[in-house]
């Protein structure tokens, strides 16, 4: 290719993965069907990732034609990969917000278990920053509002009076259909 | 209520944190789904367990996957939205392998155009995941909707999935235009950049309109930082492919770009400016004392885009990026490794001769601790400060070497031997040493293909130095000690001294027969093979079957050698009949080079076994009728453009030249989308003595799409009438058909023809290049039986030896042989050696010695083994 100029295209981030401190996966996404396509090259790609990292507090490392930005705290690590023909900062700023709204997600208590307790909100939150490679959003606050907090469940009287008929409506439709 | 409280017990004490959770166990878990009412609290857990183990790598058979889904759609009951989300998030996981996922499309569809914010946009987004083509036109009035819908996340969904779909219905979605054209507009940044990124994909074959979208928006700001850059990339691409480089509103914008608030803009800005070819000094400025300023950044991502865009661009901006010299000083002891080594590197590329030893001390500190990869990037900076400082070669012989001693992949240790390699070749008085420090390496070398490469190296280059006994020692170490490979190399090399060396020959000799032992096959073939032919003493014999290697493309051999033991003749095996290999040129190898450097990572070790250009077009012909008769493919040649790159139909040709014909190939492109061709060929007009065998038209050439026509020529008798330039013409049908569709409005069509321009069959279409290693010899050995020709020149146009050398190479199509193609600095005469092969299997040697005073003089020695080819060789030049 002639020289480095970046490539118009939306799709900036090649992967996502969130490792515990062994370094064995807790989430992970890979968007490019040509990056790792199984998941023993996946795992053997971050396997490889967490001994360069675990140590050495770096922010950024390259690694398999890949750019890699990450973060930890207590007992996680928090990776970003995108290709090395890409705009590092854009990469930090998807790293940042997946990082914060996590944070606001389990407020403030960025560790194994915690992320493990509200996995469905993190692989949800994962889902509304980035889809297919594509940045969905890289405003922590708007991806907290869009995953729905969970408003834990509303006791059966709390309930208004035409959500209880819709629920019965729909009951009775599928068993209709049955 | 009391069954509720006890499952949300239930649920703390199990979330068991997902550990030796099964997959038959969730699998059957699944069955929850079915219960009437949805208990969502349960059926997230499953869910959640479900999504984890796909995302841990499980894999689900395709009924097991099904059943899933199939339970899961039970889900769409429940009101519950983080639950409705995670069957999202379940369809999106399982769409590739369930069957029949369809089944929940106007599920989906409802929750897209319902009332409820949180699930619209997550429905869309899941629905295209589960649709194809056809489906797609069913949802596009909801998709145009949701396009300009006034929530952003709804509009960016739509935008997102839009994208996405282009890979299966590009078409589809370009009619979208309209609505991702006012989505541009929105308040949102992110919709704003999802719908620039869509407005690009659908506008991007067509240069002007891309022109006309980034000139709009170029001039309203957009406020997105992400479009901004997505923006900068637009237009810094236009300027790159604009051959004069001079659109200037462009350049304003994106260095206007530097002054923008956010840092993500301000880099990609300054990376476009470096990076463009037209960027002049003055502009350059701005941007490096962006990038200068970044590198004092206490983010260290930001210290590293900027040290990294520095250093690709050391080379090229050399004068501006050394302003920055202090700078990056102060990065060399960061305590990221990255960044330290990508400084020093930059100091490296930037720094003077004096600086060097400085440097590399530094370096050495380090060194240990970064990772492989960035080794890597030390060595290449060394392989470029070895060849600007040739001087230097000790301080960095010594480094490579201690390097080499040091832990390491093969990957690192193939680069710094490539160097050492590399400094070998260009710089004589390196020589001796780096073949001690090699020789050293090889001792304790635990990777077999680098030893081999060392070996083989030795024993090309160990014959020629001053002392080649000393080099004995260490190669027949290896055939004592090391695994079958290596001392089967270990062996080929002790040869080639045998072969040069008539004083160590007895010794030699000796060795081989020793070998003749060896417990292994390869080796014993090899010892057995060498020491024959050494013991007849026939000079010539050594310079065919030891020094000089067979030069024919292994895959068409080893294809050759299949036919021949299916065809079961009794004739014997013709090794003429054989493709040569073809040797690559020079600009491939630096071409090569330079994608390694660009890249600082290496691709990872698996590479494919080339499969060189000529047999993928012998490959290709082979499918055309009647070309089989024509024999084995002698050469291909570089393309040729026909027409301006940007006419409405773009002709490129391919001259594939077999021993006695020619099939030039015309790769046709149609960037008329308006018009359908049919039976395109092209009508040449063949000067005399050629004659057309054969004319294969391409009969449908759509819109945009590359079709291809062949006509086979066959050579005249006489070789001097084979140099010769035709008129051609193309001609076709054309049928007006409807732009969006394709599809032609009338089944009648009308002739028509475009001209091109003439075509040229050259000398060098009719040579293959051969790579002789001892040329001396070889052409001694023509000098018994065969012609030689004598010429002298005066290439007036010529101004410098290095030209006339290229324009010498390139006319003849012939390889420079001893590396006589570089000339030492400062010589006024030279001589060039050149060797190949004429179409039909004669040899070609050509001497041209080369005298600089006013133009270049040339005399011009051609010897060959037939007495025409020398005489037309001669008889073209001029």
């Amino acid at each position: 290719m002639e020289g480095h100029l970046f490539e118009p295209s939306l799709y900036t981030v090649k992967g996502i993965a969130i490792l515990d401190n062994d370094g064995n996966r807790i989430l992970a996404k890979y968007y490019d069907k040509n990056i790792f396509p199984t998941p023993k090259e996946q795992k053997a790609f971050e396997k490889n990732l967490f001994s360069k990292t675990h140590r050495a507090n770096a922010e950024i490392i390259m690694l398999d034609g890949l750019t890699c930005i990450y973060k930890s705290n207590v007992d996680l690590f928090f990776y970003v990969m995108g290709s090395s023909h890409e705009n590092e900062l854009i990469l930090m700023s998807v790293l940042n917000c997946l990082y914060d709204s996590v944070s606001q997600i389990l407020r403030k208590n960025v560790e194994r278990r915690a992320v493990l307790e509200s996995l469905d909100i993190v692989m949800l939150t994962l889902d509304e920053i980035c889809d297919g490679g594509i940045i969905i959003d890289a405003d922590p606050n708007s991806v907290v509002s869009r995953v729905a907090l969970r408003t834990d469940d509303i006791p059966l009287g709390e309930q208004t009076v035409a959500q209880v008929l819709l629920t019965a409506k729909e009951q009775l439709k599928w068993s209709l259909l049955k | 209520m009391s069954s509720f409280k006890k499952d949300k017990k239930e649920e703390e004490d199990g979330s068991c944190l997902f550990t030796g959770i099964e997959k038959t166990t969730v699998l059957q878990e699944c069955r929850t789904f079915n219960e009437t009412p949805v208990n969502p609290k349960k059926c997230i857990r499953i869910m959640t367990s479900i999504l984890y183990l796909l995302n841990q790598g499980e894999q689900l058979s395709s009924t097991e996957a099904t059943e899933a889904f199939f339970a899961m759609t039970k889900l769409f009951q429940s009101q519950d939205v983080i639950l409705r989300r995670m069957v999202y998030l379940g369809i999106k996981e399982l769409s590739g392998v369930a069957d029949d996922v369809i089944i929940v499309t106007s599920s989906l569809t409802k929750d897209m155009t319902g009332k409820e914010d949180l699930y619209r946009a997550a429905a869309i987004r899941a629905l295209c995941s589960i649709t194809d083509a056809t489906m797609l036109q069913a949802i596009e009035r909801y998709m145009k909707q949701a396009i300009v819908d006034r929530n952003s996340a709804v509009s960016s969904a739509a935008l997102v999935s839009s994208l996405h779909m282009t890979k299966m219905a590009n078409d589809v979605v370009k009619r979208y235009v309209n609505e991702a054209q006012e989505a541009i507009n929105s308040d949102n940044i992110m919709v704003q950049y999802h719908a620039l990124g869509v407005l690009y994909h659908i506008r991007k074959t067509d240069k002007l309109a891309v022109n006309k979208l980034v000139a709009k928006l170029t001039k309203s700001s957009l406020r997105s930082p992400y479009a901004a850059c997505m923006l900068i990339r637009m237009a810094a691409k236009l300027l790159e492919e604009e051959e004069n480089g001079s659109d200037l509103p462009f350049f304003d914008f994106i260095e206007s770009c530097l002054r923008h608030k956010s840092e993500v803009v301000i880099y990609e800005a300054a990376h476009a400016i470096v990076n463009l070819k037209c960027t002049t000094n003055s502009e350059l400025a701005h941007a490096i004392s962006c990038l200068q300023s970044f590198c004092n950044s206490p983010k260290a991502t930001l210290r590293f885009a900027a040290v990294r865009t520095l250093n690709q661009v050391a080379i090229s901006h050399l004068a501006a990026v050394k302003l920055c010299n202090m700078d990056l000083e102060n990065l060399i002891t960061d305590s990221n490794r990255s960044i330290a080594t990508l400084a020093i590197t930059t100091l490296l590329k930037t720094g003077s001769e004096s600086s060097v030893d400085r440097l590399m001390k530094q370096i050495a500190t380090f060194v240990s601790e970064i990772s492989d990869e960035f080794k890597v990037v030390v060595v290449q900076a060394i392989r470029a400060l070895s060849l600007k400082f040739p001087r230097k070669h000790s301080v960095l012989m010594t480094f490579l070497s201690m390097m080499l001693r040091d832990e390491g992949g093969l990957e690192y240790k193939a680069s710094i031997a490539d160097t050492i390699i590399t400094i070998i070749e260009d710089n004589p008085d390196a020589k001796e040493i780096g073949l001690a420090h090699l020789c050293e390496f090889i001792e304790d070398c635990e990777h077999t293909s680098l030893a081999v490469r060392i070996l083989h190296l030795l024993g090309k280059e160990g014959p020629r130095t001053k002392q080649p006994s000393k080099y004995i020692r260490f190669i027949y170490n290896r055939v004592i000690l090391e695994n079958p490979t290596v001392r089967a190399a270990a062996i080929s090399a002790m040869a080639q001294f045998g072969a040069t060396c008539p004083d160590l020959l007895e010794n030699i000799l000796v060795l081989l027969a020793r070998c003749q032992m060896d417990s292994d096959d390869e080796v014993r073939d090899r010892a057995t093979y060498y020491s024959n032919i050494l013991s007849y003493l026939d000079p010539s014999l050594y310079n065919s079957y030891i020094i000089e290697s067979p030069q024919v493309s292994i895959p068409s051999l080893e294809r050759s050698l299949k036919e021949y033991c299916d065809g079961c003749t009794d004739e014997p095996f013709d090794l003429k009949s054989v493709p040569i290999a073809v040797v690559p040129t020079n600009e491939e190898v630096t071409r090569a080079q330079q994608k390694s450097e660009g890249m600082i990572m290496s691709t990872g070790p698996t590479k494919k076994v080339k499969v060189s250009r000529e047999e993928n077009y012998a490959q290709k012909l082979t499918l055309i009728p009647g070309i089989a008769q024509a024999g084995s493919l002698f050469r291909s040649s570089e393309v040729v453009e026909l027409t301006e790159s940007e006419t409405e139909y773009v002709v490129r040709c391919i001259k594939h030249t077999f021993s006695r014909c020619i099939v030039l190939q015309f790769d046709c492109l149609n960037t008329l989308s308006d018009q359908l061709l049919e039976n395109v060929r092209v009508q040449l007009e063949p000067s005399e003595g050629y004659k057309i065998l054969k004319e294969i038209p391409c009969e449908k050439l759509p819109y945009n799409e590359t079709g291809t026509t062949y006509i086979v020529l066959q050579y005249p008798e006489n070789f001097f009438a084979s140099v010769a330039t035709f008129g051609a013409v193309l001609k076709f049908i054309v049928k007006d058909c409807d732009p969006d569709t394709g599809l032609p409005d009338t089944d009648e069509g009308y002739d028509d023809e475009y001209i091109l321009e003439d075509l040229e069959i050259n000398l060098g279409d009719q040579i293959q290049r051969v790579s002789k290693v001892n040329w001396q010899a070889s052409w001694e050995e023509l000098s018994e039986n065969c012609v030689e020709m004598e010429e002298t020149y005066s290439l007036a146009s010529m101004s410098t030896l290095e030209e006339a050398v290229k324009n010498i190479i390139q006319f003849l199509g012939l390889q420079p042989a001893e590396r006589s193609d570089k000339i030492p600095e400062g010589k006024t005469t030279h001589t060039l050696l050149l060797a190949g092969i004429f179409r039909g299997g004669a040899d070609i040697l050509v001497r041209a010695k080369l005298a600089l005073a006013d133009g270049v003089t040339m005399q011009l020695t051609v010897r060959s083994t037939h007495p025409d080819v020398a005489e037309l060789v001669t008889a073209s030049v001029g």
